[in-house]
C-alpha cells in the first residue's frame, strides 16, 4: 500500500521541484497581498482589541491562502494527467484507486506546505512572527498540513468531475475565491455583522486560518482545539469524497 | 491466451462493440483491423480492464476480466493510442515509476530498465526529459515501459499512428522480435492494411463494432479470388452494364467514382476492357491492376474503403500535434 502511495508522491515532488517557474510564479500573488495589504494598511488599520499590527494579522491568512491555492491547483492537475494520457498509465496498473488518490493527496499537500513555508520564512524576514515559540510554529504547521491535505483532496474531487480545464475559471470564481474571501484571512471575523459571521463559520478555511494565527500570534478568535477538530473532520470528509469521485472517474 | 465471448459495449444508445467473440493462441500476433470508430480501442480497453463491458465476458491469460482485474493487469502490457508518458520526467524516471507501480524489486527493476532501454535504443537518452523526445522515441519508450513487468500479453493500440515510414519499420521490427524472442502474445489494432498484413498471424476485420471476417491475411486475400482491377470513370453505370456481361469477370462492384473487378490473369483482359469501353463510348480515366490487399477484402465486405476514413484521422493528428507543441 505505502510503496504505491510513495511512488505517486515521489512523482509529484519531482515534478514540483523541476518546475522552478511555477514555484516562483505561484508565490507572486501571496507576496503581492502580503506586501501591498500588509505595508499599505499597517499604519491605518488597527485590529480591535489587539496590539498587533495589520501586517502581523494577515500573515497567517496569506500563509493559509498560499497553501490552499497550491493544493487546489495540484489536485486539479489530475485533469492534465487525464488530458495528456498519463492517468491511463496509473489506472491500468494493478494498484487501487485509493492508493493513487492518497499518493496524489500527499504529494499535493507536501508541495503546498513547502509553498506556505516559504511565505512564512519571508514573513519572518519582513518582521513578522518574531515572538513565536517553537511549539507555536508546530501548531501552525499542523494546520498548514491539514489545509494542504483537505484542499488537494477537494481539488481531486473537482477534477474527477471535470472533463477538461474549461470549468476551471468557474470553480475559481465561485468556489475557491469565496472560500478564501470569507475565511477571515484578511479581516477579524469577530468584528463582522452577525449574518456575515455565520457565513465565515461554515467556511472550513476559517478554522485553518485561525489555527495558524493561534500558532504564530498566540491568540485567535476560534479555540484552536475546536479548529483542529473541524479541520481534521473536513480533511477526512474531502479525502473520502475525493476517493469516491476519483474511483468513478473514467479515462 | 485470450478468449472473448459475446463481448458488447454500449455507450448510451450507441453500440461501440457488438457481440464479438474470438480466441487468441499463445504466441500469436493478432490484429484488429478496421477504420477509426470501428470499436477496436473499446475492445482493447475492455480486455485491459479499463472499461466494463455492458455484457459478455473475456479471459486474459486465464483470468476473467470482470472478477480478476488485478491478475489481468499483471498479465498485460499496453501501449495506448494516445501518448501516456509524463513529459516532465526523464525516460528513466518514467520507467522507474512504472516498475514501482508494478512492485518490481529495486535491483531487478534497474537491470530490466537498462536492458529494455538498450533494446529500444534509448539508453543514451535515459536522463533526458521526455518532452525533448520525438514521436518515434516516445513510442519506443512506451513499448519498453509496457514490457518492464514482463507481461504475457501485449496490447498495442495503433502503435505506428502518426509516425514516419522509417520509424514505422523500426517499430515493426521490435514487435516481431518481441514476439519471437520473448514469445509474447501480441494484439495490435491498426487501420493500416500493410501493417496488419506484414505483422499479423491472424486478422479480425472489424467494422461498426462487429467482426466481419477473421482469418490469416493470406486466406482473407485469397477469398477475393483473383486479381483486382480498379477503373476510374465518370460513367460508372455504363461501364458496369458492359463489364458485368463478360464471363471472365469473377466479381464486379460499382462505387462512387470507381469500379472494382476481380478476375484471373487480369493482364490478359486489360485490352478487352479498354476495347469494350471504347466501342461503347465510355471514357476510362485510369486503370490499375494489383494483387488483392486487405483493403480489397474490407471493401468487398463493407462496400467502403478504409482510406475514406483517413482524412478524419489526419485532422485528429493535427489537433494532437497542436496540443503537444503549441502549449
Amino acid at each position: 500500500m505505502m510503496d504505491i502511495v510513495y511512488t505517486i508522491w515521489l512523482r509529484n515532488i519531482k515534478r514540483y521541484l523541476r518546475s522552478k517557474s511555477r514555484i516562483v510564479g505561484s508565490l507572486g500573488m501571496p507576496l503581492f497581498f502580503l506586501l501591498v495589504l500588509g505595508f499599505g494598511l499597517n499604519s491605518i488599520v488597527e485590529i480591535h482589541g489587539s496590539k498587533q499590527g495589520y501586517m502581523d494579522f494577515i500573515v497567517p491568512g496569506i500563509i493559509a491562502m498560499t497553501v490552499m491555492f497550491t493544493s487546489v491547483f495540484s489536485g486539479i492537475q489530475v485533469i492534465w494527467d487525464k488530458q495528456f494520457g498519463f492517468l491511463k498509465e496509473t489506472l491500468v496498473a494493478p494498484v487501487s484507486r485509493l492508493e493513487i488518490m492518497l499518493g496524489q493527496t500527499l504529494g499535493g499537500a507536501t508541495t503546498a506546505f513547502i509553498q506556505g513555508f516559504i511565505i512564512l520564512v519571508i514573513s519572518i524576514f519582513i518582521g513578522s512572527a518574531h515572538h513565536t515559540t517553537i511549539s507555536g510554529f508546530l501548531i501552525a504547521s499542523v494546520f498548514m498540513v491539514l489545509i494542504g491535505l483537505s484542499f488537494t483532496a477537494f481539488g481531486i474531487a473537482i477534477a474527477s468531475k471535470m472533463e477538461d480545464m474549461h470549468g476551471f475559471q468557474l470553480i475559481m470564481n465561485f468556489v475557491i475565491f469565496p472560500i478564501f474571501g470569507l475565511s477571515g484571512a484578511l479581516f477579524p471575523i469577530d468584528s463582522l455583522p452577525r449574518w456575515l459571521q455565520s457565513l465565515t463559520l461554515v467556511d472550513p478555511l476559517t478554522y485553518g486560518v485561525e489555527g495558524i494565527r493561534y500558532g504564530l500570534a498566540g491568540a485567535s478568535v476560534i479555540n484552536p482545539f475546536m479548529g483542529f477538530v473541524v479541520m481534521a473532520g473536513f480533511t477526512l470528509a474531502t479525502v473520502a469524497l475525493g476517493t469516491i469521485l476519483f474511483r468513478k472517474t473514467g479515462i | 491466451m485470450i478468449e472473448v465471448e459475446n463481448l458488447t459495449k454500449k455507450f448510451d444508445d450507441h453500440v461501440a462493440v457488438d457481440n464479438i467473440s474470438f480466441t487468441i493462441e499463445r504466441g500469436e500476433i493478432f490484429g484488429l483491423l478496421g477504420p477509426n470508430g470501428a470499436g477496436k480501442t473499446t475492445t482493447i480497453s475492455m480486455l485491459a480492464t479499463l472499461l466494463k463491458p455492458t455484457s459478455g465476458t473475456a479471459r486474459v491469460n486465464g483470468f476473467d476480466i470482470m472478477t480478476h482485474e488485478d491478475e489481468v493487469r499483471k498479465s498485460i502490457g499496453i501501449v495506448f493510442q494516445d501518448p501516456s508518458l509524463d513529459e516532465e520526467l526523464t525516460a528513466y524516471e518514467n520507467m522507474d515509476f512504472h516498475g514501482r507501480l508494478y512492485r518490481i524489486p529495486g535491483n531487478v527493476r534497474q537491470r530490466r530498465i537498462a536492458d529494455l532501454l538498450s533494446l529500444v535504443e534509448l539508453e543514451d537518452r535515459k536522463n533526458s526529459l521526455v518532452k525533448t523526445f520525438s514521436g518515434g522515441m516516445r513510442r519506443r519508450l512506451e513499448i519498453a515501459r509496457a514490457l518492464l513487468h514482463e507481461p504475457k500479453v501485449f496490447f498495442l493500440d495503433e502503435p505506428t499512428l502518426g509516425l514516419d515510414p522509417q520509424t514505422r519499420n523500426h517499430i515493426w521490427e521490435y514487435i516481431e522480435r518481441l514476439n519471437k524472442e520473448k514469445e509474447i502474445t501480441i494484439i495490435l489494432t491498426t487501420h493500416y492494411m500493410d501493417e496488419a498484413d506484414r505483422l499479423c498471424d491472424r486478422v479480425a476485420i472489424i467494422d461498426r463494432g462487429r467482426i466481419i471476417a477473421l482469418d490469416t491475411p493470406e486466406k482473407l486475400k485469397e477469398g477475393i479470388g483473383g486479381d483486382v482491377v480498379t477503373l476510374e470513370s465518370r460513367d460508372i453505370k455504363g461501364l458496369y452494364m458492359q463489364l458485368s456481361k463478360s464471363a471472365w469477370v469473377e466479381h464486379i462492384e460499382p462505387h462512387d467514382g470507381f469500379i472494382t473487378l476481380t478476375l484471373h490473369n487480369a493482364e490478359r483482359h486489360i485490352a478487352e476492357i479498354v476495347r469494350l469501353s471504347a466501342t461503347n463510348g465510355i471514357d476510362i480515366d485510369s486503370i490499375s491492376i494489383h494483387k488483392p490487399t486487405l483493403e480489397d477484402v474490407f471493401l468487398r465486405l463493407t462496400g467502403r474503403t478504409i482510406r475514406a476514413e483517413e482524412a478524419d484521422i489526419r485532422d485528429r493528428m493535427r489537433m494532437m500535434h497542436r496540443l503537444h507543441h503549441g502549449r
